[in-house]
């Protein structure tokens, strides 16, 4: 499991990529913890990029589930973007795609969470 | 060991359906058979099996309650859930009252929905039969008289006229009973619950209820992966989808489809049921669940492949 940073705006996106299973499930928690801690005191937004991602077990979507209540426990956004089709099955069957805002690209995940990110992310996209 | 078979699949309270479901059911089939004919019994149960148990059947409400076939005299069973009165029922028809058996009946724990068949096991109130009843927990007499007291039953529990005798069991050891080995380890289950695993010769079954799996550390998966080892059939308490289990039901004491899967493959396991249905999902969630579970473990799949069912009312399963 590889996890990268990238501030546009004001939201934070964070890409993902490998496997998120057992072993790595601790590697991805203490990834994401910053990020997650970041936005407790800026009020950031996150956006997980799964463009990357392979495949997530069960200890990968509890990570997930551990950061989702701690960025809405501060009234914080978090989304998740661009799931492999497998990663999109996994997240259905999981019943996650209730627990995450999901979005088909980093984008449109943007889009939805600030006009000034989504026009950062055009900008370097130029 | 034969044969495990179903008595009682359903979670937390039994359920029935009602007269709309049963009509509703009725009315599918004749739609579908339109413009069919049959030319025997046998296509026709053939053709019904196509239908799934959301229009040709119902994976039932009775709450737990399993018998593990031994082919020996001796019958053995976990838990004593609502499925029991229609055990007991059978072994009186096969039997008779006059000719006395023996049940073995290993407790997972003592909540309301593993307890509540025993007031109604007809055999336990019969002179010359013989209830052993087996479990961790040190409170399992307590229990079983107090729901058959007043006010909340009729016939107390001193008008039993079988000879029931309890055994303590201690996780971590190893029994032999009814020509079986048994072993159990602690589930983390409000109260605590126990699961079992029954091997005999080359075979061995596990039956895992009412228990959440966290997987968050290793020494606390590490005996659910040995318990679940090499086995035949692990009957899986999984109650909820993974989203509930970690969410708002956290801590409720019950586990997933997908978590069932992982520690099957894990261990190696054959064949996963799932079972403790919760009792708001109707037969056609029960369908999706089982067809979504079968997909999770192509996809998550390592080694070799895992069978994967739902354990329903009536349901065998032969070893």
């Amino acid at each position: 499991m590889e996890c990268s940073s990238k501030r546009f705006a004001e939201v934070t996106v964070a890409t993902l990529s490998g496997k998120l299973d057992h072993p790595s499930a601790a590697a991805l928690e203490a990834a994401l913890r910053p990020l997650i801690a970041q936005g407790m005191v800026d009020g950031s937004p996150l956006v997980i990029d799964f463009a990357g991602v392979t495949y997530i077990s069960s200890m990968g979507l509890r990570v997930l589930m551990v950061a989702a209540k701690a960025m809405r426990g501060h009234a914080r956004r978090i989304a998740a973007a661009a799931l492999a089709p497998t990663v999109a099955e996994i997240f259905a069957i999981a019943r996650f795609n209730h627990v995450l805002e999901v979005f088909p690209s980093v984008r449109d995940a943007l889009a939805a969470l600030s006009g000034q990110a989504v026009a950062a992310y055009d900008a370097g996209a130029r | 060991m034969k044969a495990l078979r179903f008595w009682g699949t359903r979670g937390s309270l039994p359920i029935a359906l009602t007269a709309a479901d049963v009509r509703g059911r009725v009315a599918a089939a004749v739609r579908a058979a339109q413009g069919r004919a049959f030319a025997s019994d046998a296509e026709l149960d053939a053709w019904l099996d196509t239908l799934g148990m959301a229009a040709a059947g119902t994976y039932g409400g009775h709450t737990s309650c399993v018998e593990i076939v031994t082919g020996r005299d001796e019958y053995v069973l976990c838990d004593m859930g609502s499925g029991l009165r229609p055990f007991g029922q059978r072994a009186l028809a096969r039997h008779g009252a006059a000719s006395p058996q023996t049940y073995h009946v290993f407790m997972s724990h003592l909540h309301w929905d593993h307890i509540m068949g025993f007031p109604f096991f007809v055999p336990a109130y019969i002179r010359g039969n013989r209830v052993r009843i087996y479990g961790g927990h040190a409170a399992i007499e307590d229990a079983l008289r107090r729901q058959s007291a007043p006010p909340s039953f009729p016939a107390d529990f001193s008008l039993m006229g079988a000879t029931i005798e309890f055994v303590h069991l201690e996780a971590g050891r190893h029994y032999d009973v009814a020509g079986l080995e048994v072993s159990l380890v602690a589930q983390h289950h409000g109260g605590d619950s126990y699961g079992y695993r029954f091997a005999e010769a080359d075979k061995a079954v596990v039956y895992s209820t009412d228990s959440e799996h966290k997987l968050t550390h290793v020494d606390e998966t590490v005996p659910f992966v040995d318990l679940f080892r090499d086995a035949d059939v692990v009957v899986f308490d999984a109650m909820y989808s993974l989203s509930d289990s970690i969410s708002v039901k956290a801590d409720w004491g019950h586990s997933s489809n997908l978590v069932g899967v992982e520690l099957c493959h894990m261990a190696n396991a054959r064949h996963l049921v799932l079972f403790h249905h919760e009792p708001v999902n109707d037969d056609a969630t029960i369908d999706r669940i089982v067809a979504e579970t079968r997909r999770y473990e192509e996809l998550a799949r390592t080694g070799a492949p895992l069978r994967v069912s739902a354990a329903y009312d009536g349901m065998e399963i032969a070893l």
